[in-house]
């Protein structure tokens, strides 16, 4: 591991780590308060957001993409709890029909425009870009020493870590108040915590890691990092604690392994290139999810000992 | 009510607001003209309601009456459409750290990571303040707030391995831990076993003892007469309120429970159920 890593697989990986943890991290909370789709809807949502970001600025910079997904999620929450309200429905219900609807209008619209001349394409979103994060100027483990070659890495790098400190900050700093408020959403009312506008913050910072990791990796592995880790880290403990720390290490699991396996699994197939990273990465979720399922110590439904 | 209020504020026209003070501070709850809607139709309607210290109160009243509607109202849970509630003479946000409240079984997801101990060191959020998580001293708080519920053995337990009666035991404990001056608990002994009756009866009796006030969501109407000093008759609106003997009559039930029970029905539900 060499030069040639440092360049070409450290960054990738490193940023396939920052958006696998600032979405697994959240997922424990919206899992438990049976929203984890929510994370879904956001990260389909921002589509259209940053279809209309481009359609107006013309640049596929990271700010405007960014802005304009950001709104995009905020309307999409915003329409869920309208729709939520007025029509009575299930949560799970009035997110369908609002992602599906504004995912279905982001690529209507993409088609429509003119996007010829920039990389913005349906595939760009559901798999990211994450073989291209490379870190040209890097010559080798020095680098990491060489601010010359640390202000060329990849931007996603800095903006995944700043957002994983927002992500993981209001996780410690909301923490009892949050573990109350998913338990017994009255009773935390009763003791005075502002529950809906935690679990407002906790959307915002949800979309606020979806949207940062959507620009990063695309849509896929932040629909399986929001769930995947979080449900299987359930199936290994009876502690909130402990669960967000089993599925911080299998979200990290996920992403070294996912990216490892995407680079040289075909390889050892005898099969020449390679596959998409951020297919992997979800795969290799997804198979750890599989594998607690089976083996997991908690796995047994409790609710079934109870009527034993 | 609605008279006796009147009296105490001519009382404070004439006499300054210290005997506003001495008349109504000292009652745990004051409900005044609270209405509260879901939707179209109110879940009550302009209910006035006094609770006094000390004592034991039963709201009583058929299914869809409000009687959880009230008691989260009355905790702030469920927004207000009119009407005042008083706490200790304050308003709730005032006070919270007076008030407990036990919600029913059913309202929470018993899968949830916890274990016993964890939810009933929830009770003691209030005092542990921010960014600080809960240490020995919390956590011994807590195993004594078990203790008198009889589920100390089960402090380690996940609590979706808990019966019912045993789930209803650790929410008890974790108001206990709340050491409030104000219990409200929303159906404590629904669906629970005779011993977890026994226990939570005991623990309610030693809380009134000890001075404080206990308001129980209750549906049981054999056990109204045996456990309860005050009861409070609701059907959306107040129908009655006073001590058990005068107000838990044949006449207030016929009414609160709107000809939807004969004279015979209301005598076999008062009867103890064998």
């Amino acid at each position: 591991m060499g030069a040639d890593f440092v360049q070409f697989s450290l960054t990738p990986m490193l940023i396939g780590t920052l958006a696998a943890l600032a979405c697994a991290l959240p997922g424990n909370f919206l899992l438990l308060r049976r929203q984890a789709l929510i994370g879904d809807a956001i990260s389909h949502v921002v589509l259209p957001g940053i279809v209309v970001a481009f359609l107006i600025t013309g640049t596929v910079a990271a700010w405007p993409m960014m802005l304009g997904a950001s709104l995009a999620a905020i309307v999409a929450v915003l329409l869920i709890e309208t729709i939520k309200r007025l029509g009575r429905i299930d949560a799970g219900a009035a997110m369908g029909v609002v992602f599906t609807a504004m995912f279905a209008g982001g690529v209507l619209l993409l088609e429509q425009s003119d996007t010829s001349s920039v990389h913005l394409d349906v595939e760009h979103a559901l798999y990211g870009n994450l073989e291209s994060l490379i870190w040209l100027e890097a010559e080798g483990w020095g680098s990491l020493f060489d601010w010359a070659a640390l202000s060329q890495m990849p931007p996603q790098v800095v903006r995944l870590a700043v957002v994983l400190g927002v992500v993981a900050g209001f996780i410690f700093v909301f923490w009892n108040a949050l573990k109350i408020s998913t338990f017994d959403e009255g009773f935390a009312l009763s003791l005075g915590i502002r529950a809906r506008l935690l679990g407002f913050g906790l959307v915002v910072v949800t979309a606020i890691a979806a949207v940062a990791a959507f620009d990063a990796v695309g849509s896929i592995i932040v629909i399986a990092m929001f769930i995947c880790p979080p449900a299987a880290a359930r199936l290994m403990t009876d502690d909130l604690g402990r669960q967000v720390a089993w599925s911080a290490a299998f979200a990290l699991a996920s992403a070294v392994f996912g990216y490892v396996f995407a680079g040289y699994g075909p390889l050892w197939f005898g099969a020449a290139g390679s596959v998409s990273a951020a297919g992997m990465i979800a795969t290799v979720s997804g198979l750890i999810l599989a594998t607690a399922c089976l083996f997991g110590p908690k796995r047994k439904r409790i609710g079934a000992a109870r009527e034993a | 009510m609605r008279n006796a209020l009147q009296g105490s504020i001519g009382i404070v026209a004439r006499n300054g607001e210290t005997a506003l003070a001495a008349d109504l501070s000292n009652l745990p709850l004051l409900i005044d003209g609270l209405t509260v809607s879901y939707g179209e139709k109110p879940a009550i309607f302009s209910i006035d309601a006094s609770f006094a210290a000390g004592r034991m109160i039963a709201i009583v009243g058929p299914n869809g009456a409000g009687k959880s509607t009230l008691i989260k109202a009355a905790l702030g849970i469920v927004p207000r459409l009119s009407g005042t509630v008083r706490v200790f003479g304050q308003p709730i946000e005032q006070v919270r750290g007076r008030m407990a409240y036990v919600p029913q079984r059913a309202s929470v997801d018993w899968d949830f990571p916890a274990r016993v101990v964890d939810v009933v060191m929830m009770g003691l959020y209030r005092t542990l303040g921010f960014l600080r998580f809960a240490g020995t001293k919390e956590r011994s708080t807590a195993l004594a707030c078990l203790d008198r519920v009889g589920m100390a053995d089960f402090a380690e337990r996940q609590i979706g391995q808990l019966s019912g009666g045993q789930q209803q035991r650790v929410f008890l404990a974790r108001a206990l831990a709340q050491d409030a001056d104000l219990y409200l608990l929303d159906e404590p002994l629904a669906g629970v076993d005779a011993a977890t009756e026994r226990t939570i009866m005991d623990v309610l009796k030693s809380l009134k003892t000890e001075g404080r006030t206990v308001i129980c969501v209750h549906h049981d109407l054999s056990t109204v007469e045996r456990y309860f000093d005050d009861v409070l008759l609701i059907n959306v609106r107040k129908i009655a309120e006073g001590p058990v003997a005068s107000t838990f009559t044949d006449r207030n039930l016929q009414k609160t429970y709107g000809g939807r029970l004969a004279g015979a029905h209301i005598e076999q539900l008062r009867l103890p159920v064998e």
